[in-house]
Order: structure tokens, then C-alpha cells, then sequence
């Protein structure tokens, strides 16, 4: 019965694409992107209907990896201070032809220039339009780094930077850096909608965009003039919008879709049990952990915060909150980076010696706050739960713990503040798979009173993470992150919490999918038998 | 007639600029600030949130924001989200026909099975119908809605493949819009087996939000039916020798229906906070999920804009109730 409903299914969606040979891929995705223009968002669920369909880079993550490769640019080089990259465009490179657009030119290097300075230049006509607030730009400080941005002929573009970044060409390969298409743009000016660019979106990237029904269905087909030969393999690519979890499962189940995100954790068991699916797995590129206040005593005192890590039971949490899809942490960097020091010894589950050593630093009766978060995230199910296993282990080590939460903005917000009471559950999802991104953002002496949560500014870490900036040798740079990886496990600013896995359920006839560890998903090389 | 229905609009104004007002204050009272949420983890330079609070205008007096408002709102203009840029009017009016064809199946399907049921069950008093179709209406009104649609869904889609598992049409048929409406659209664009998928796409959310109304209505019925069917005239009418159907169905329920009406018309409201939970599960891309999504985002366009247009729909709806008591009772219209 099911066999037959899928076959339905099936027969009817290759009947949709016009020919008995066409392959129409449905993705039961799990909600509405915001637009259609990745610049302006930084949800993951609009990247994966924008960026990563419709656009196209400079330089891409090859798909499954977090690995920096050619994209639109065929090559680069850095300069030897590190402050000019050059980018060497492919030619050719056609920019979707569709009902409501046809491109009369190529790829060149206005595009990139467009692509970039409508976030970087107030004066720019674009820079307001969909009242764009640039938010990933900002927030990974390019407007800050970019000094300019020159055309030097048609097919060759200089960034020039204010200082040397060496996660500046990670940072072109992600969404928010997709290249538009300036002759659109103009079109689109001229005829008084430039809000088009985020409705109707031209791209150069694997699929062209052909209609939208809000909370719906998007429809993608196959742009013929895709500049990696071969692909893409599908010549539809449908995601029904499907937001609730054991739904999505279902209609998976029913054939009515292949490949769905983010099922329900009680679910992994069943669709593990069951032969119609496929179940990938790979860990995420995130971690969730628990952020001391080291400007407070005692908790300024490392001795006291590696006590309170060695009271925590860390398997219990992966078995109770994560039911089994996370992995204990014991660095503040996911193991699928590159730098992550394999070799650090994570802090043993030892209540009695945690007792010990509190009683050595002078503490006791130690009452204290937890602050568990109001929403759910990929690095923490639920925090509460998370919160109560905490509690209990504290309690064991004579430790009294209040738990604390507010409203997901205010939590936020308040966790901010230098002189906040208590430690803070919370997590960081990587953009670029660097490891500046977590380490700089999360620890580095610049984010106290903002993103690093534990206020903590060590100056032997602060020097170690500043360098690895600013030196473009791969090796080097790996050297100098895996020193910064024993001096956090030695001052133990955070109890390093889980990196949670991440489970792709999928029809068997689906090809060629790779999870991609920067969590977008992504369908350029992906076939049905 | 007309004086009637003249003076019930003039009530409208003090409810709309109330509604406007509660609207206004009713996201801004949430904790939680919009720009803050937006950025997540990632946070936000205090220059960087500056910059971003006077480009949403928040930095002005909350008086300067309300009139601002009010004088849009009169002139039609209720916005612009700040998630998806899009006017909030055109966003409610791409997503209102959805939620409204699901409104209107299930309360078709609530008073069409509601009211036989309450009408039975008082004939059949103390009885076992009554006991049944009562107890049965009990379980459908204390039923949580997001567990009942998923049984339904794991029963009928999961393992009869009678229906399917959720959204408005299969995905083979592509089409554009013309009214909104799904079983209309199939119907126009002429494709083969298109209506027939809509409605079999209808079927289950269209029962999930009905199970309340109809357990209310059904029990109004009921009750209103008990107290009719003990007046005098409705003996006099048996003992005239009527036969059962003429008296029941004549005689007593048209009495009995003022009560069900308002009934009826106070699930307009119901209906439209079970659309919230039922569009979520069922990917119905209605406004229930659009201003819950617009909620948790602290949208303050979308969220006070969608809640005036909610409200007026529920306003309208109540005149439309009213203007039937008039139909069914001329007392209630001469008053």
C-alpha cells in the first residue's frame, strides 16, 4: 500500500516536470524563507532557498566540508602583508534567463562590485532598499574591514582591507557574500521595483527561481547554463513548506517528500527501525556550554570553576536531553574544524575530587544561578532540562543552584552584562568554519560584554587568537588555535557542554546528498535513482 | 431594517479604535526587543542597534508612533513587516483566503453534524444517544488539537493512505492564483484531478477544527432544544397531533436556534485561534501561522496590523450574526 502511494506520487511528480526522464526532487522544508535576497537574513532556512539554490560566490564550502574552494572566482592570491585579495572571475558564467528576467551580458566584475557595495557604502542606491539592514555583513565586521573594492578589468576584482583577516575568504563563501546581478538590479531600479531582488531573485547559482506561494511551496528548475559541467542532476527542485517535525516524517514516510531536516529527537529510533528511510548523520558545527561570570568571585577563581566541570555528568545530559543525537564537548570548538586539539583531556566526572578542590580554593556553601534559554537550538534541545541535570549534580557537591530564565530577546540581552549573577547556558552555531569565528566571537577580550558570555579576557589566549588572525600560514595557524584550545581547558572560562548531531531522514532513492556541516542543505549535486 | 443595521455599524468605531489601540500596545507590552531577537546569538553593537532603532523609528515618543500608526491605518496603509519587507496588507490578503476556506469547511461541517447531534441527543434524553453523542462531544472539546491532528494524520494519511499528509494541493498541479481560494483555483485552472486533490487536502484540517465548534454547538443545540421542547406550545403542537419531525424540526428547533446562532458566532473567534495550531500542522499557509511566526520575530507591523484585520473579520462575522437574529426574531430588530 505504501510502496503503491509512493509509486503515485512519484509518476505524478515526474509527470510534472513535463518528461518521462526528468528527476523533481521535493524537500520537506521546515519553514518560509524571509526572502529571496541572503544578504539581507541570517536564518539558515532562507539561505537554504536563496544562497544556496539560487546564488553563487565567489568561493564555495565544498559541499560535506567546511574546505575553501573556487567558485565564480576561478583563483586568488593574497598579497604578502595580507590587506588585498584578488579575485580572477570565471568567464562565461551566464546569470539565470527566466519569465520575468533575460540577461543580455555575462558574469563580470560589476556584479561582484554591486553584490558588495550595496552593504558597504550608506550612499549606495540599493543600500535601503528592503529596508536592508545588512545584519550577517555588519555582524561579521566587513563593513569595518573593507577599505575598497576595485574593478581592475572586467574579469579581475581587488578587495583592499583596512588590516589583515585571514577568515576574510571564509567569510566570501558564505551566503551573505552571493553575487547578484547588477544588470537586474539596474532593471529593476529603472522600472521603480528594486524590491524585485528579494521577490524574484537572478542568480548565477545551480537552480533558477520560478514561483513562491508564502508558507507554502517554493519551485525551483534546473538552470541549463550551470557553471560546474554536469550538474545540477535534478531538473526540479520543490520545497514544501512543512514546519511541524513528525509531520514532515510523515509525509517522508508517504513518499510526498524525499529528504526532510531536522526530525524530532523521540523520533531518531523509529526512522533509525525503519527500511524506507535513510538516515544520515554528521556532528554540527556548533557547541552548547556553560558560560561562567569570571569578573564574579568565586568564579573568578579557575580552581572553582574546573571543580564545578568535573561535577557535571556530561553523558547524562547526551542521553537525556540530547536522547543520543549530541556528543560530549570538551573543547570550545566542534570536532569537524580543522584545529581542533584532539589531544586535550576533557575534565573527568569526579564529584568527590570537585568537592575537594572547592573546599581547597576556600568556597563553601556556594549558592548560585543558572540561566537556561527559552528556545530551543540545534546546540541545546532544552535547556531547562539541561538546567535540572545540572542542578542536581551541583547539589551533589553541596552547590545550590536557583535556575533562572527570561525571554528569549531579554536573555540575550541581560546575559550580557558584566556583572550578571549566575552562569549562562548558551551556544554558538558556526558561520564560515573558522575557528575564529567561535573562539575570537566567544572568548576573545573584545566580546566582553557582548557575545562572550563568560567575560572572560586572558591575555596568553587574547595573544594566541589575535596572531592566528593576522598570519595567512595554514599550519601556523592551526598551531597557534590548538595552543588557545589547552589554555581554555586549563582556565576553564565554560563547562564545554555537547556539539549535537545532526540527522538527515531521506527516501533510499536519493543520491549523492552530503550534510553539510555548516547546516545548509544543499541539493546542487544530488540525483534520484 | 436598515436603522437596525445602521446602528450596529456605528458600534464598530469605539471596537476599532479600541482594537487599534490594544493592538499597538499588546506587542510593545511583550518583553523581548525586536532588533535584539533578529540578530540571535550574533548580538548586536550597542552603535550597530542605535542605528537600527531609528531606522524602525522606535526612537520616537510612543504617542508620535501610535498616531503615525492610526493616521496609516486610516489611510489604509497598515506597514510593512520588517522580516519579509512586504506591505502587511498584501501579506494578510495572500494568506487570509486559505485560512478562511478552512474556516468555513470546518464550520460548515460543525453545524452540519453539531446541530443533528444536539437535536437527537434532547430527543433522546437521558438516554443512550444522548449519553453517547454528549460524552463523545466532551472528548472532542477537552481534546488537545495538535495531538488529535497528528493522530488523524498517523491513522488516515500514515496508514490508510486515504488522505494526504498536509498542505492545500499536491504538488503536480502549479498554478496561479486567481481567487485564493484552492477549491476554486483547481476548479479554473481546468487541470484534471485538481479539485479532487483539494478537497481531499481539506479533508483532515477541516475535521481538527471543527471538533470544538461542533462539540459546542452540539451541546448549545441540546441544552437550547431541552428548554424548548417543555414549553406549552410544543405540547399543544403534539397534542394538535404534529407529527415528531414537524415538532422537533419546526416548532422547536427554529425557537431553539437564537441561542446556537450566538453560539455559532463566538466560534468565529475559537475557530481562528484552533486555525493557529491546525496551519501549523498541517503546512496550511494560512495567518494563524503567519502571526504566530510574526509574534515570536516581534514583528510589530505584521503582529498589530494582522490583529486589527483579525478583529474586524470577528466584527463583521458578529454583524452577520446579528442581522440573522433579526432574520429568525423580528422582536430582536423592532428592540
Amino acid at each position: 500500500m505504501q510502496f503503491r502511494t509512493f509509486l503515485t506520487t512519484t509518476s505524478l511528480l515526474l509527470a510534472m516536470a513535463g518528461a518521462a526522464s526528468a528527476q523533481t526532487l521535493v524537500y520537506c522544508s521546515e519553514g518560509s524563507p524571509e526572502g529571496f535576497d541572503p544578504a539581507l537574513y541570517t536564518s539558515g532556512t532562507t539561505f537554504d532557498a536563496s544562497g544556496q539554490t539560487v546564488y553563487s560566490r565567489l568561493v564555495e564550502f565544498k559541499t560535506g566540508t567546511t574546505e575553501v574552494v573556487p567558485g565564480l572566482a576561478e583563483s586568488y592570491e593574497a598579497s604578502a602583508d595580507g590587506l588585498e585579495y584578488t579575485f580572477h572571475l570565471r568567464p562565461g558564467v551566464k546569470f539565470h534567463s527566466t519569465e520575468f528576467f533575460t540577461p543580455t551580458r555575462d558574469l563580470n566584475a560589476d556584479d561582484v562590485i554591486f553584490s558588495f557595495e550595496r552593504q558597504l557604502s550608506k550612499e549606495h542606491p540599493y543600500n535601503g532598499v528592503s529596508g536592508g539592514t545588512w545584519e550577517y555583513f555588519e555582524g561579521m565586521s566587513m563593513g569595518d574591514l573593507i577599505k575598497s573594492i576595485e574593478k581592475v578589468d572586467d574579469l579581475t576584482v581587488k578587495f583592499v582591507l583596512n588590516r589583515p583577516e585571514a577568515p576574510f575568504i571564509a567569510n566570501m563563501a558564505m551566503d551573505f557574500a552571493s553575487i547578484l546581478s547588477a544588470e537586474y538590479a539596474d532593471a529593476m531600479a529603472a522600472a521603480g521595483t528594486p524590491e524585485m531582488l528579494n521577490q524574484q531573485p537572478i542568480g548565477t547559482g545551480p537552480f533558477q527561481f520560478v514561483a513562491y506561494q508564502k508558507d507554502a511551496v517554493i519551485r525551483y528548475t534546473k538552470n541549463p547554463d550551470f557553471y560546474r559541467e554536469g550538474l545540477p542532476k535534478l531538473d526540479n527542485l520543490v520545497f514544501a513548506i512543512t514546519p511541524d517535525a513528525s509531520v514532515r516524517y510523515q509525509k517522508l514516510q508517504a513518499g510526498e517528500c524525499h529528504v526532510m531536516p531536522y526530525p524530532n529527537p523521540a523520533d531518531i529510533e523509529g526512522i533509525k527501525a525503519n527500511p524506507d528511510v535513510v538516515l544520515m548523520e554528521q556532528e554540527g558545527l556548533n557547541v552548547g556550554y556553560l558560560a561562567y561570570n569570571t569578573k564574579v568571585a568565586p568564579f573568578d577563581n579557575p580552581m572553582v570553576r574546573k571543580a564545578l566541570n568535573m561535577a557535571i555528568d556530561k553523558q547524562a545530559i547526551i542521553d537525556v536531553v540530547f536522547q543520543g543525537s549530541g556528543q560530549a564537548a570538551k573543547n570550545p570548538i566542534p570536532p569537524t574544524m580543522w584545529s581542533y586539539n584532539d589531544a586535550v583531556e576533557d575534565d573527568a566526572f569526579d564529584p568527590e575530587a570537585a568537592k575537594a578542590m572547592l573546599a581547597e580554593a576556600g568556597v563553601s556553601d556556594l549558592s548560585m544561578k543558572i540561566w537556561a534559554m527559552p528556545v530551543q537550538r540545534p546546540y541545546n534541545p532544552n535547556a531547562r532540562r539541561m538546567a535540572e541535570l545540572i542542578q542536581a549534580d551541583f547539589a551533589k557537591i553541596g552547590v545550590n543552584v536557583e535556575i533562572v530564565s527570561y525571554e528569549w530577546g531579554e536573555y540575550l540581552d541581560r546575559s550580557k552584562a558584566e556583572d550578571r549573577d549566575g552562569a549562562v547556558l548558551l551556544g554558538w552555531t558556526g558561520d564560515n568554519g573558522d575557528p575564529d569565528n567561535f573562539l575570537a566571537v566567544l572568548l576573545g577580550c573584545d566580546g566582553v560584554g557582548g557575545s562572550n558570555r563568560a567575560q572572560w579576557c586572558y591575555q596568553p589566549f587574547e595573544d594566541a587568537i589575535q596572531k592566528a588572525k593576522t598570519v595567512t600560514s595554514a599550519e601556523e595557524r592551526t598551531a597557534l588555535y590548538e595552543e588557545a584550545q589547552v589554555i581554555f581547558k586549563e582556565q576553564a572560562p565554560w563547562a564545554t557542554i555537547a556539539h549535537s548531531v545532526v540527522f538527515m531522514p531521506m527516501r533510499p532513492e536519493v543520491e549523492g546528498y552530503k550534510v553539510h556541516p555548516l547546516g545548509s542543505h544543499i541539493f546542487t549535486e544530488v540525483g534520484l535513482k | 431594517m436598515l436603522r437596525y443595521l445602521l446602528s450596529k455599524l456605528l458600534t464598530f468605531v469605539p471596537t476599532f479604535i479600541g482594537v487599534t489601540l490594544i493592538s499597538f500596545a499588546f506587542i510593545r507590552a511583550l518583553p523581548g526587543d525586536p532588533i535584539i531577537v533578529m540578530a540571535g546569538e550574533r548580538g548586536v553593537t550597542p552603535e550597530r542597534y542605535k542605528e537600527l532603532v531609528e531606522q524602525f523609528g522606535y526612537d520616537r515618543p510612543i504617542l508620535v508612533q501610535f498616531w503615525d500608526y492610526l493616521t496609516g491605518v486610516l489611510q489604509g496603509d497598515l506597514g510593512t513587516s520588517f522580516v519579509t519587507k512586504k506591505p502587511v496588507w498584501n501579506e494578510f490578503f495572500a494568506l487570509f483566503p486559505a485560512t478562511l476556506e478552512l474556516s468555513i469547511c470546518a464550520i460548515i461541517i460543525a453545524i452540519a453534524l453539531g446541530i443533528p447531534a444536539g437535536v437527537i441527543a434532547a430527543t433522546h434524553r437521558g438516554k443512550f444517544f444522548d449519553r453517547a453523542l454528549m460524552s463523545t462531544a466532551l472528548i472532542g472539546y477537552s481534546m488537545p488539537i495538535f495531538w488529535w491532528a497528528l493522530l488523524l494524520i498517523i491513522v488516515f494519511s500514515g496508514n490508510l493512505h486515504w488522505t494526504p499528509v498536509s498542505g492545500r494541493i499536491d504538488l503536480l498541479y502549479y498554478f496561479k492564483d486567481v481567487t485564493g481560494f484552492m477549491l476554486i483555483d483547481s476548479l479554473l485552472s481546468g487541470q484534471k484531478g485538481a479539485f479532487a486533490s483539494a478537497v481531499s487536502h481539506l479533508v483532515l484540517p477541516s475535521i481538527v477544527l471543527a471538533t470544538i465548534p461542533l462539540a459546542v454547538i452540539a451541546r448549545q443545540t441540546r441544552s437550547a432544544m431541552l428548554e424548548v421542547l417543555s414549553e406549552d406550545y410544543i405540547r399543544t403542537a403534539r397534542a394538535k397531533g404534529l407529527s415528531p419531525l414537524r415538532v422537533n424540526g419546526l416548532h422547536a428547533l427554529r425557537n431553539a436556534m437564537i441561542p446556537v446562532i450566538t453560539v455559532i458566532g463566538l466560534s468565529v473567534g475559537t475557530l481562528l485561534a484552533g486555525a493557529i495550531l491546525t496551519e501549523t500542522i498541517f503546512s496550511w499557509p494560512g495567518i494563524g501561522k503567519w502571526m504566530v511566526d510574526s509574534i515570536f520575530r516581534r514583528d510589530y507591523p505584521v503582529v498589530q496590523g494582522g490583529l486589527l484585520l483579525v478583529a474586524v473579520a470577528v466584527m463583521v462575522v458578529n454583524l452577520v450574526v446579528d442581522l440573522l437574529y433579526g432574520l429568525i426574531n423580528p422582536k430582536i430588530r423592532k428592540r
